[in-house]
């Protein structure tokens, strides 16, 4: 007996996977995004991506230490929160408006409803909306005067499809309109989503779900123009918020069943804020309100466990 | 201190209505969107509980058991009714801005409460102090809660300007999810400085309980119903 027996409670099989490398995979996907963000709109875009970032990481250190938690700034996952919140913001934004939002997402949803996991919505979309609520005037400015070309100017392409002018669906895809930083580029989130795909981050479920119900949901409220679709899917931050944001693990439901009425939900939302809101937009909106039905969702599509599939519960 | 101030005392400090019982939460999270508002709303309020409370301690003794909720409402919607009338004669700007929430003081869960817990039980004259406590505690709480949303989201304070203009007025704080905010960082400011409060059980002294303190495990009612 000279080995001894190593005894350990299951599981056995232990995945490799952890919280860090997801959150450094998910960075990762959305250099694309925020590279072409940056050539576009130029630098100050740069200094909103860096300073929101640093805004989240510090701001969790700081509560982290004065509750005296164990500090998790280590886990990427306020980077991720900085990054996303940074894409969403327009690219003229003065830099604290992002930074204060860095705080709300991390102090008022993540931390105090007890650290990573425990937040029930998207800590950047619900900053987000929070922003958009205080400082509608500055959050919908989309007038900027980037390096990248010359042509941009105020409304993005949803305000324009909503008023009845046409829009270019090329510039659309490649990204050289109007909007916020992360989201206007789709071959450049395309970039990211298929990252994560083949890094098996994300599940293609809720994503194209959600794209898809929006899609029909458009169709046939919308007047059975398909160009007209093609070109709602391609703009705002659909693309962006169903890779992205929809799919964030804590915030979405675990059940494969759940994961489609959650995506089912969000394409209505979508749809409805889109057709019928005040707004052009309404993806962060519907994001942040799918959320919050999650945990009904889990309830009622909960899989039976084994041996009780047949008897009622 | 006598049993009068201690009233006072008690409904400002001790058993604050809205940061202790955490009562009538429907007003205070609606009218609160600027300093003069969450005072108008106060002194309404406080005038309609010390004048019920005087009333219905005065009838506590005619109006039968079994009937006494109507009973209390009837002299608390007159009450009501009166107080509607006078603030749309004299100061329409804060009767315009209240609103719906005027009327709706006659089923304010504070008046209901102190004609329940107190005007029922004590004698006239220390019904309308405990009806002045509470409605000050109540008017401070509403005061305090405006003011704070009244700074960040206007960047004013009773209409004067108090923040200099380069600050951008962060609007969410005179929108409904603000009066949420306020309320729940004032709450966390008093359980951390040991005031007495809602979840703050250790505040609250046994043995002392006149109405709700909010602390319903070591609340006074909560043995009564077990002996019952």
């Amino acid at each position: 007996m000279e080995r001894l027996l190593h005894v350990s409670s299951s599981p056995h099989v232990r995945d490799t996977v952890t919280t860090n490398n997801i959150m450094y995979d998910v960075l990762i996907a959305m250099i694309p995004a925020a590279a072409f963000g940056v050539y576009q709109f130029g630098l100050n875009s740069l200094l909103v991506i860096i300073l929101t970032m640093a805004a989240c990481v510090l701001s969790e250190y700081i509560y982290e230490k004065a509750m005296k938690r164990p500090i998790t700034i280590a886990d990427g996952s306020a980077l991720v929160t900085g990054m996303i919140l940074a894409l969403n913001m327009p690219p003229e934004i003065p830099v604290w408006i992002p930074m204060l939002g860095g705080v709300f997402a991390i102090i008022v949803v993540k931390q105090l409803y007890g650290g990573l996991g425990q937040n029930f919505m998207n800590p950047a979309l619900a900053a987000r909306c929070f922003l958009l609520l205080s400082f509608s005037g500055l959050m919908n400015n989309f007038t900027a005067s980037g390096i990248g070309f010359d042509s941009v100017s105020g409304a993005t392409p949803l305000a324009m499809i909503r008023s009845g002018e046409s829009v270019d669906l090329a510039a659309l895809v490649i990204g050289r309109i109007p909007g916020t930083i992360g989201e206007v580029s789709v071959i450049a989130l395309l970039i990211g989503a298929v990252y994560m795909l083949v890094k098996k981050v994300i599940s293609p479920r809720i994503p194209l779900i959600y794209i898809g119900t929006v899609a029909v949901f458009l169709f046939l409220f919308g007047g059975f123009d398909p160009y007209y679709v093609l070109c709602e899917v391609c703009s705002g931050g659909l693309i962006f918020g169903a890779f992205f944001m929809a799919t964030d693990y804590v915030t979405s439901p675990i059940t494969p069943k759940g994961q489609v009425v959650f995506g089912i939900l969000l394409g209505l939302l979508t749809g409805i804020f889109r057709l019928w809101g005040a707004s052009p937009e309404g993806v962060s909106y519907a994001i942040i309100l799918s959320n919050l039905c999650v945990p009904m969702i889990e309830r009622v599509t909960l899989p039976k466990a084994f041996g009780k599939e047949g008897k009622k519960a | 201190m006598n049993k009068y101030t201690e009233r006072i005392y008690n409904g400002i400090w001790k058993e604050n209505p809205i940061f202790v019982q955490m009562l009538g939460l429907c007003p205070t999270l609606a009218v609160t969107t600027s300093a003069i508002n969450g005072l108008g709303m106060g002194l309404s309020t406080t005038a309609v509980l010390v004048a019920a409370n005087f009333l219905i301690s005065i009838l506590r003794n005619v109006i039968p058991g079994r009937v006494r909720l109507p009973g209390e409402i009837v002299v608390v919607a007159s009450l009501v009714t009166v107080v509607d009338m006078l603030l749309e004669g004299f100061v329409p700007s804060i009767y315009s801005a209240l609103g719906i929430y005027i009327p709706l003081i006659v089923v304010n869960c504070i008046i209901l409460g102190r004609a329940e817990s107190f005007a029922m039980k004590n004698k006239p004259l220390i019904s309308a102090f405990d009806g002045i406590g509470m409605g000050l505690g109540f008017t401070i709480a509403l005061m305090l809660i405006g003011a704070f949303r009244e700074l960040l989201g206007a960047g004013t304070i009773f209409g004067a300007q108090v923040l200099p203009s380069s600050f951008q007025p962060i609007s969410i704080f005179i929108l409904a999810p603000g009066a949420f905010f306020v309320l729940s960082i004032l709450t966390a400011l008093q359980n951390k400085l040991k005031a007495p409060s809602a979840t703050n059980g250790a505040a609250q002294k046994k043995g002392q309980i006149t109405g709700c303190s909010g602390d319903c495990l070591h609340c006074a009612g909560h043995d009564q119903v077990k002996a019952e």
